[in-house]
C-alpha cells in the first residue's frame, strides 16, 4: 500500500475543516473500499482523515415518524436494527443481499453511498479509465461489460453504482443530510448520485469538503409488501446483475402507491417516476408490471455483453413487483425465486 | 542552463515521511503496545509484528475472509482494516479461542467433521463461525451457508464445515 499520514477528526466541524485544508485527503470509515483501492493503487491520498470515532452512530425516530441513521452505522447493525426489520424490511433485505457479514460488520452506511465502481477497468491502473484518470478514455465500452450498465450511459462511462442498499434507499425516497463548511443541507436520495454524462469521475453531488452525516428516511415503510429481488452470478458475496427494490401499497387489488427501483443496471439506482404514477390506480397484475417494466427500461442500451440484462430486467422487475403484491419477499438465505 | 532546466522541472510537492504511531490492542487477553506506520493493516500487525501467523492472508482485498478475526466480539476482515484505527480495541484471533489447552467447541467441530483440507482458509473460518453462533441470525443450513459466505474455501470442504457450524451450534 501506499504510504499516507494518518490523523482523526474529534467532531464533524473538525473533520471539515481539515478536508477542505487538504485536497489530497480522504475520510476514512470502514474502510472496505478505500483501503482496497489504495492496495489497487488507484485511489492515493496523502493523508487520511480517521471519521470512524465520530458521534454518527445512532439510530432515531423522527418527529414526523421517520428515521434518522447516522453515518457511521455499520450495515449489519442497521440491518438487524429492530425499527428497520419492523417497518423498513426492505432496507434490511437489501442491506443483507449485499456482502459478507465480516464487511457489513465494518462498511459504514455513508460509506455505501460512496463506494466506487466495481468494474474491472476502474481497478486495473494499466488501463484507460475516464472514471479513474479523466479523459483517457473508456476500456469497458468496447470490452468485458457483462456487469455494466443499460441505462443512462455516456461515451465517457458505463460503469455501475454497486451498492444494494442504496437501491432500496432510492425506492424509500430517502434523504441525505451533508454537512461542508458553510452549514448543512439535505439531498433527495435521487439528487445524491449522478449519471456519468462527461464527467464519470464525480460519482455523486457531493463536494470534496462535504460529509454524509446522516441518512432520513420518511414514514412510508412499505413493509406489507416489499421486496429486494437481485440476481447475479454466484448465489451470494456477488455484485448485482440486476436488482429491483419493489414496494407497493393496496387497497384490495389495486395499488395506491408504487415505488421500483433498479441496481446493476445503471451509474445510479434507477428509477421512473412515470412508471411508478403509471401503476397507480391499476389492478395488480401481471399485465400492469408489464408496461410499467417496459417503461422503466425504456431506451436501455445493451453493449456486447450485457445485452441480457435488458430482458432480464423486465422479468425481474415483473417478478419482484409480483412478489410485493402477494407479500411474499424473496428470502436473502433461501435463494429460490418464486 | 543546467541551472534553467532545474527551476523548469515541474515541482514536485514534498509529503513529510508520516511517522510511526503507537498503537494498544488487546490480543487474545493480553495488552499489546506496538510502533506502527500507519498503513499497517490489522492483518500485518498481527502476522508481522505479534508473530500470530494463524490469522491467514489470502486474497489481501476482503474477497475470501482467510484474514477474518474477532474486534471487539465482531467478525471482521483483518485486511482491510488499518491497525492504527482499532487503537484500544480488543482483538480474537485463532490462537485466542483455546482455553487451559482445550479446544473451542467450534476448533473440535472442525475436527470432529473434517471440516478442512488443506487447512488455509480454516482459521478464518472458525472464527467467522464463532462470530456467527455469537451473532444467533442463523437457524437452518441455508442460513449458516448465507452468513457464512465472506469465507472461500477453495478445497470445497463446505458440507463439513455446514455440518462442524451445527454441531457447534447446537452445544451452545
Amino acid at each position: 500500500m501506499i504510504n499516507f499520514q494518518y490523523v482523526r477528526a474529534s467532531d464533524v466541524i473538525d473533520a471539515v475543516q481539515q478536508i477542505a485544508a487538504d485536497p489530497d485527503a480522504k475520510f476514512i470509515a470502514g474502510g472496505t473500499n478505500l483501503i482496497d483501492l489504495m492496495k489497487e493503487d488507484v485511489e492515493r491520498p496523502t493523508r487520511v482523515i480517521d471519521i470512524s470515532r465520530l458521534e454518527l452512530r445512532e439510530i432515531e425516530e423522527l418527529s414526523d415518524g421517520g428515521l434518522r441513521i447516522g453515518a457511521l452505522v455499520p450495515n449489519s447493525d442497521l440491518a438487524y436494527h429492530s425499527l428497520i426489520e419492523r417497518r423498513y424490511p426492505m432496507l434490511a433485505s437489501a442491506i443483507l443481499a449485499g456482502a459478507s457479514p465480516q464487511l457489513r460488520n465494518m462498511a459504514s452506511t455513508g460509506g455505501n453511498l460512496l463506494q466506487r465502481t466495481r468494474c474491472h477497468y476502474f481497478y486495473d491502473p494499466a488501463t484507460p479509465c475516464n472514471k479513474r484518470m479523466p479523459g483517457s478514455g473508456c476500456s469497458a465500452i468496447d470490452g468485458h461489460n457483462r456487469m455494466h450498465a443499460i441505462l443512462g450511459t455516456s461515451d465517457a462511462c458505463i460503469a455501475t453504482h454497486p451498492s444494494d442498499m442504496c437501491v432500496a434507499l432510492a425506492a424509500l425516497e430517502a434523504t441525505v443530510r451533508v454537512t461542508g463548511p458553510t452549514g448543512e443541507r439535505v439531498l433527495a436520495f435521487r439528487d445524491f448520485h449522478r449519471l456519468p454524462g462527461d464527467r464519470p469521475q464525480q460519482d455523486n453531488a457531493l463536494a470534496r469538503d462535504e460529509i454524509v452525516t446522516a441518512i432520513d428516511l420518511p414514514p412510508r415503510g412499505f413493509a406489507a409488501n416489499y421486496t429486494y429481488l437481485k440476481i447475479r452470478d454466484r448465489h451470494s458475496y456477488a455484485f448485482a446483475l440486476v436488482s429491483v427494490a419493489a414496494a407497493l401499497e393496496l387497497d384490495g387489488e389495486t395499488i395506491t402507491e408504487a415505488r421500483v427501483a433498479l441496481g446493476g443496471v445503471a451509474h445510479k439506482p434507477w428509477r421512473d417516476i412515470g412508471a411508478e404514477a403509471a401503476l397507480r390506480g391499476q389492478p395488480a397484475n401481471e399485465a400492469s408490471f408489464g408496461r410499467a417494466a417496459d417503461m422503466l427500461l425504456h431506451g436501455a442500451k445493451g453493449y456486447a455483453h450485457n445485452a441480457f440484462k435488458i430482458d432480464l430486467a423486465r422479468r425481474a422487475t415483473i417478478r419482484a413487483l409480483t412478489q410485493a403484491a402477494r407479500g411474499t419477499p424473496q428470502s436473502q438465505s433461501d435463494k429460490r425465486i418464486r | 542552463m543546467t541551472s534553467a532546466k532545474t527551476t523548469r522541472r515541474v515541482k514536485k510537492k514534498t509529503i513529510p515521511v508520516p511517522g510511526k504511531l503507537t498503537v494498544t490492542l488487546k490480543v487474545n487477553g493480553v495488552e499489546r503496545q506496538l510502533e506502527l506506520a500507519p498503513w499497517t493493516t490489522l492483518l500485518d500487525a498481527l502476522r508481522e509484528h505479534l508473530d500470530l501467523t494463524g490469522t491467514k492472508k489470502g486474497c489481501d482485498h476482503g474477497q475470501c475472509g482467510a484474514c477474518t478475526v474477532l474486534v471487539d466480539g465482531r467478525r471482521i476482515n483483518a485486511c482491510l482494516t488499518l491497525a492504527v484505527m482499532k487503537d484500544g480495541a480488543e482483538v480474537v484471533t485463532i490462537e485466542g479461542l483455546e482455553r487451559n489447552a482445550v479446544l473451542h467447541p467450534v476448533q473440535q467441530a472442525f475436527i470432529d467433521h473434517d471440516a478442512f483440507q488443506c487447512g488455509y482458509c480454516t482459521p478464518g473460518q472458525i472464527c467467522s463461525a464463532v462470530a456467527l453462533i455469537a451473532e444467533g441470525k442463523a437457524k437452518t443450513s441455508d442460513e449458516i451457508r448465507e452468513l457464512m459466505s465472506g469465507n472461500l474455501c477453495r478445497c470445497a470442504a463446505y458440507p463439513n464445515i455446514v455440518a462442524a457450524i451445527q454441531q457447534a451450534m447446537d452445544q451452545s
